[in-house]
């Protein structure tokens, strides 16, 4: 990350790494610099919440309560506030994830090509159920709705990283890949 | 080069550059004659810029095909507020995925257009709503909006003319309803995003309460060409009603599934044989879902239509986001109809009873009935539900979540039956 980063896109950066630093503060250095820019690009405080929880899931990995007060803090909104909007939206994890966050496609261009059995594909070989973290903390895999890839199914997401065509059997190796 | 398929049939406008590395960058881009139009229309009063849009006749490619330059026109000129132009880049509809392409490939060619838009509508400040799930898109925009302000195109006083535009890319964060254009607002505001009640319409209090327009990637990627080339010849293509060109999203059972770019007044079913190859080799064609998945199934005998917006209508159905779902033999009516209502049923904000209530019932029955556990009287049931549903809610989602079930129901009520009676599914897997 630059410290030159243009302030018109500061804030647009959605973070789907699980970086597990937790306890890292908000913000400090580049990351401080970010969210000052990113307050600069609308006319009140509050407008600033999506862009900042995602830089706050940057540096922390998931969005929990301490982050939520934090966040609250900086934008002057109560922590109920920041909470109710980021339950909101599925991409604020209110819950740590595996540092693979698997996320299968099961719209419906990819349910009618079969995406179903990518998915089982993934939860078998990660001994994981549908949300939940694998014991090891590598794999959370979970099922979400049209990625807009449609003509390539079935679409997976790993992290920041887009898998297209993934057939059942492809499982195995795009597993092994990631390691 | 195209990308993934091309046709000769195809009249690429937007997507002739799809699938050139080189026609990303900004040098590659202007190389292609990029911002041309916006030189162009600077060089224009802004009210004549919007009376170009206007007469070309381009209707809003978000879904709802409202006339593009006349919502323009509803801004205020006072400047006693500042104006703001939001670009809706949530693209979520399932079954559509023409604007994650369009920004792949052409991000100049949006941001020419938001450039040129805002300057018709006297907006100081755009936004990009982009999904948020579209990392890797967002990382190809942001690139492109950090060179636009680089050389110029994006800052004060662009080229010169005195018009000064900042540009934000906003990214969401997983809320299909965001995508809804008061949704949106509400999620820019750094809200939930639950749509609100209109009137007021966003043209009188938009983002911030200030006058905005939302206007979809494809309508606004459209703008320069028309622009430049000016209303007749965008409307050389298409219908009286239906100007231009469109792309179309085609997923689902096909040979060739992807992207196409053909006028308005092209026939369906030549875009589903002719373009995308049709169904797999030995299939049969059952149905088409043309516009996303909020709008009534076609059997395959309704789709020898145009794709206008009055064509399809006139084939019962709709244009929509223009997300082409293909259904061949092998389709399990049931569960795919079950799979688009629990999107609805994840998706619906809660705001509204009958969609919020309905959503959940209609998933509940559908799946009762998927695993053979259905009754005769789940039909009526259904059908009941889904009438309770539409046109009393805050936005169309409600209404959206009923479309597959009671179209379905009514094209392909033996499906619903064979699982009922026989306790199985009549698709050949
Ligand atoms: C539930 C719902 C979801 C929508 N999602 C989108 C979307 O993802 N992208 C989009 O451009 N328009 C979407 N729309 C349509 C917008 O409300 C709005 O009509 C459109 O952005 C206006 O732009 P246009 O006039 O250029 O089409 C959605 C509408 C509804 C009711
Ligand atoms: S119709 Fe559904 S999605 Fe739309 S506002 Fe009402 S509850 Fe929300
Ligand atoms: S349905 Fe899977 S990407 Fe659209």
């Amino acid at each position: 990350m630059s410290d030159a980063m243009h302030p018109a896109i500061a804030g647009a950066q959605p973070s789907q790494r699980a970086e597990k630093r937790p306890e890292a503060p908000l913000f400090e250095g580049a990351y401080q610099d970010r969210f000052e820019k990113i307050l600069t690009r609308y006319p009140d405080k509050r407008a600033a919440l999506l862009p900042v929880l995602h830089l706050a899931q940057e540096v922390r990995g998931w969005v929990s309560p301490q982050t939520i007060r934090r966040v609250g803090e900086l934008l002057d909104l109560t922590p109920a506030y920041v909470r109710s909007v980021a339950s909101f939206y599925t991409m604020f994890n209110l819950r740590p994830v595996g540092k693979y966050l698997i996320q299968v496609c099961v719209g419906i261009g990819c349910d009618l090509c079969r995406a179903e059995e990518v998915a089982e594909k993934f939860l078998e070989l990660t001994r994981t159920r549908i949300g939940e973290t694998s014991e090891d903390g590598k794999y959370t895999v979970i099922e979400v709705e049209c990625l807009g890839a449609c003509a390539f199914p079935t679409v997976v997401q790993v992290n920041d990283k887009v898998y297209e065509n993934v057939k059942a059997e492809e499982v195995e190796g795009l597993l092994k890949e990631l390691d | 080069m195209a990308y993934p398929y091309e046709h000769p049939r195809e009249t690429r406008v937007l997507s002739k550059y799809f699938g050139d590395e080189d026609a990303i960058g900004i040098d590659g881009w202007i190389e292609r004659g990029g911002y041309k139009a916006l030189a162009k229309a600077l060089g224009m009063a802004q009210d004549a810029v919007t009376e170009v849009v206007k007469d070309s006749g381009l209707r809003g490619r978000g879904g709802a095909g409202f006339p593009a330059g006349l919502k323009w026109s509803f801004m205020p000129k006072d400047g006693k507020l500042p104006n703001y132009l939001a670009c809706n880049a949530d693209e979520s509809e399932p079954g559509t995925f023409k604007d994650r392409e369009l920004m792949r490939w052409t991000p100049h060619q949006v941001i020419e257009g938001i450039i040129i838009a805002s300057y018709a509508i006297r907006a100081q400040h755009a936004y990009i709503y982009i999904r948020g799930e579209f990392v890797d898109i967002v990382r190809v925009l942001n690139g492109a909006v950090v060179e636009a302000y680089e050389r110029g195109y994006l800052g004060e006083n662009i080229l010169g003319s005195g018009y000064g535009l900042d540009l934000t890319v906003h990214a969401g964060a997983g809320a299909y309803i965001a995508g809804e254009e008061t949704g949106l607002l509400n999620s820019l505001e750094g809200r939930r995003a639950e749509p609100r009640v209109k009137p007021p319409f966003p043209a009188q209090r938009g983002a911030f309460g200030m006058p905005t327009t939302v206007n979809n990637v494809e309508t606004l990627a459209s703008v320069p060409g028309i622009v430049e080339n000016g209303a007749d010849w965008y409307r050389q293509w298409g219908t009286e009603k239906s100007p231009g060109t469109k792309l179309f999203s085609c997923c689902g059972h096909l040979q060739r599934p992807g992207n196409y770019e053909v006028p308005l007044d092209f026939n369906l079913k030549e875009l589903v044989y002719d373009l995308c190859g049709g169904p797999p080799e030995g299939r049969e064609l059952l149905g088409v879902i043309p516009g996303g998945s909020s709008v009534p199934i076609l059997t395959a005998d309704e789709i020898d239509c145009d794709v206008s917006y009055e064509g399809i209508e006139a084939a019962g159905s709709f244009l929509g986001s223009g997300g082409l779902i293909a259904m061949d033999d092998s389709t399990c009516m049931v569960r795919a109809v079950r799979r688009m209502v629990e999107f609805y049923d994840h998706e619906s904000c809660g705001q509204c009873t009958p969609c919020r209530e309905g959503t959940s019932w209609l998933a509940k029955i559908l799946r009762r009935i998927e695993r053979g556990e259905g009754r005769e009287e789940d039909i009526p049931l259904l059908l009941d539900i889904g009438a309770n549903m539409a046109g009393k809610t805050i936005c169309p989602l409600s209404d959206s979540a009923a479309v597959p079930v009671v179209s379905s129901i009514q094209k392909f009520e033996d499906e619903y039956m064979g699982h009922i009676r026989d306790g199985g599914c009549t698709a050949k897997r």
